[in-house]
């Protein structure tokens, strides 16, 4: 072992007689030897070795026709018209009506937050394939058509002895919800459940003070929410929001309950099934659905930076923690 | 408003929360210009008064008139009508406040803080608000701070951009709730300096603090309060030398000793570095 010091006002006197500086310089320090991470990285690569092995090798992955298969003129239009449209149509619906829900919800009006529970705990129990499937069938409600109208319009007119029922359009209602936008309302209102839940969550995480400071420089409740409380709000809601779209474009293909067939992975299996090739066109699928989380994990990444302003959300020591600087400190050369 | 009228009259106060009495009939009038200091233990109700006064606490019994305006009602023949939340809103326009926590937005930098209600509230165009908070930010000592986030800066820089927050809104009655209690000791002086220089300006202002010394200088009255009603008040200088009140007394001397408490721990503190 090596002896400390005796003293701090020793040392002073052995530097100024040029003995050298005999205080403690720069530390270069043996690490820690870590065997163990060494054996998991080598079981590691045996195991990619090995799936790699399997991609490259077992005929049945047929790389060329995945490729034929992804860019193929209907599985394109699949992407576009059922997965990315669907996505976006009803995560729009679903954070909107999420929104309103938990705003109702956070209501002192007994009747709308209410309103808000029903609505919540009907959605979060029917599962999206069954919804999607009633909704492809709501259209035998509507036998005539769907009207737009006045509520009660014919009955109102009825009481003034009218035969006109009020009504400005008739829609075909086997179009409506037989199509995508009956998908894109059922999806959207199952999304609007849980976002109500994320919203609900991200507004009570904003300090009260901040709403009182808002109506103390003479803000509306409204404005306040909007102003301060929502952007606020935000930095909690947008992670799990990025979440809640993931899950959505892998639930796009649940639109085959309404039923929709234009939409990626219908396309791409029945692909298969009329050239035999059932496993390519699964593996393309995949590949299809990572290339789009993929680029929503950046949009998401974006925003959580964008809402994140003034809260320091670059983690402490952030360059140090990169994968190349801890791979290179386990090799001893992280300088 | 009404020339008769104090800027401030509050008649006969109650307010409780859950049951529970906090406020049990506080009259108070407050003259333009005046600056009242409100002293009392934690629990007197002093705080919960000044969060009447601009309604983020609502009475349930006696009037408060600000400038004239009955707040939160208005009355039509012998009938009290609540307001709107607009007009709740408008009236409170009249009224800065600042908070023990600051309470900035944390999602906008500090001039973004300071222009918002201007631009939002009183429509004030956005080049127009952005010149007279940066005019407000120099005179609180942070212009150079303009663009930093509440984050970014030390308690008393937030309580200062805080304080020309409330200014923006050109308000007739600051009211100022423990400003300087979240803060480190060395930080405090900077806000009480803002806060004096305001009230040579002229600005009425109600303070609840427990900074003696400031409200021995700056307060034009002291008011003392202890369970929920006033017990005595006068110039600082009677109030703080000669209470009349048997719980004034307890609760000076008790603020004394504290005082004196804690000079000799700083003291110790400071000896025993240097051995």
């Amino acid at each position: 072992m090596t002896t400390p010091p005796t003293a701090p006002g020793s040392e002073s006197t052995v530097s100024s007689d040029g003995a050298g500086d005999s205080r403690p310089g720069m530390i270069e320090a043996v690490p820690v030897r870590h065997p163990g991470r060494w054996v998991a990285i080598a079981v590691i690569a045996l195991l990619v070795a090995m799936l790699l092995n399997l991609f490259l090798t077992n005929d049945a992955f047929n790389w060329s026709f995945v490729f034929e298969a992804m860019f193929q003129s209907p599985v394109i239009e699949g992407l576009i018209r059922g997965t990315l449209l669907g996505t976006a149509g009803s995560m729009l619906i679903g954070i909107t009506f999420g929104i309103v829900l938990a705003v109702m919800r956070l209501s002192a009006n007994p009747v709308l937050s209410g309103v808000a529970w029903v609505f919540t705990w009907f959605f979060r129990a029917v599962p999206r394939l069954v919804l999607l499937t009633i909704m492809g069938a709501l259209g035998v409600l509507y036998p005539d058509g769907l009207g737009l109208g006045l509520p009660f319009g014919e009955q109102l007119m009825n009481l003034f002895g009218i035969s006109n029922d009020l009504t400005f359009a008739t829609l075909d209602a086997n179009q409506i919800f037989g199509g995508i936008i009956g998908g894109i309302i059922g999806l959207g209102l199952s999304e609007a459940a849980y976002m109500a839940e994320i919203a609900r969550a991200g507004i009570l995480s904003v300090d009260e003070g901040q709403n009182e400071a808002a109506c103390a420089l003479g803000m509306s409740n409204g404005l306040a929410t909007r102003r301060v409380v929502l952007p606020q709000a935000m930095r909690v809601i947008v992670p799990p929001t990025g979440n809640e779209t993931i899950a959505m474009v892998k639930d796009t293909s649940l639109l085959i309950g309404i039923p929709v067939s234009n939409e990626l992975f219908f396309q791409l299996t029945s692909i298969g099934s009329r050239t035999y090739q059932t496993f390519p066109v699964l593996v393309a699928a995949v590949i299809w659905y990572l290339v789009i989380c993929s680029v929503l994990m950046v949009v998401q990444s974006r925003l959580e930076a964008h809402f994140g302003r003034g809260f320091g959300t670059t983690p402490p020591g952030a360059t140090d923690s990169g994968f190349k600087a801890r791979m290179l400190s386990m090799v001893g050369g992280s300088k | 408003m009404n020339a008769s009228l104090p800027l401030v009259r509050a008649v006969n106060v109650h307010k409780s929360f859950h049951g529970v009495e906090v406020l049990s009939g506080i009259d108070l009038d407050v003259a333009e210009r005046e600056v009242v200091c409100l002293l009392g233990p934690s629990g007197s109700g002093k705080t919960t008064f000044l969060r009447c006064i601009n309604q983020l606490e609502t009475i349930q019994g006696g009037r408060i008139w600000v400038d004239g305006d009955l707040a939160g009602y208005v009355e039509r023949g012998d009938k009290l009508h609540r307001l709107g939340d607009k007009q709740i809103a408008a009236q409170r326009r009249e009224i800065g406040m600042v908070f023990q926590r600051f309470n900035l937005f944390p999602h906008m930098t500090a001039v973004g803080n300071v222009m918002e209600a201007p631009v939002k509230v009183a429509g004030k165009r956005k080049a127009e608000a952005r010149k007279r908070a940066l005019e407000l930010l120099d005179r609180v000592g942070l212009s150079d701070r303009a663009d930093a986030y509440p984050g970014q800066l030390s308690g008393g820089q937030q309580q200062r951009v805080a304080i020309a927050r409330a200014l923006a809104m050109d308000p007739k009655l600051m009211l100022f709730d423990e400003p300087t209690s979240a803060l480190d000791p060395e930080l405090v002086g900077d806000v009480l300096d803002v806060m004096r220089e305001l009230a040579g300006g002229g600005m009425t202002m109600i303070v609840v603090t427990h900074e003696m010394g400031f409200a021995r200088e700056v307060a034009d009255r002291i008011v003392f309060m202890d369970g929920g009603v006033v017990v005595e008040q006068g110039p600082p200088d009677d109030v703080i030398n000669n209470p009349q009140h048997e719980r004034t007394k307890t609760f000076l001397s008790r603020i004394r000793e504290e005082k004196e408490e804690h000079a000799a721990a700083l003291k110790d503190r400071a000896e025993a570095e240097q051995l």
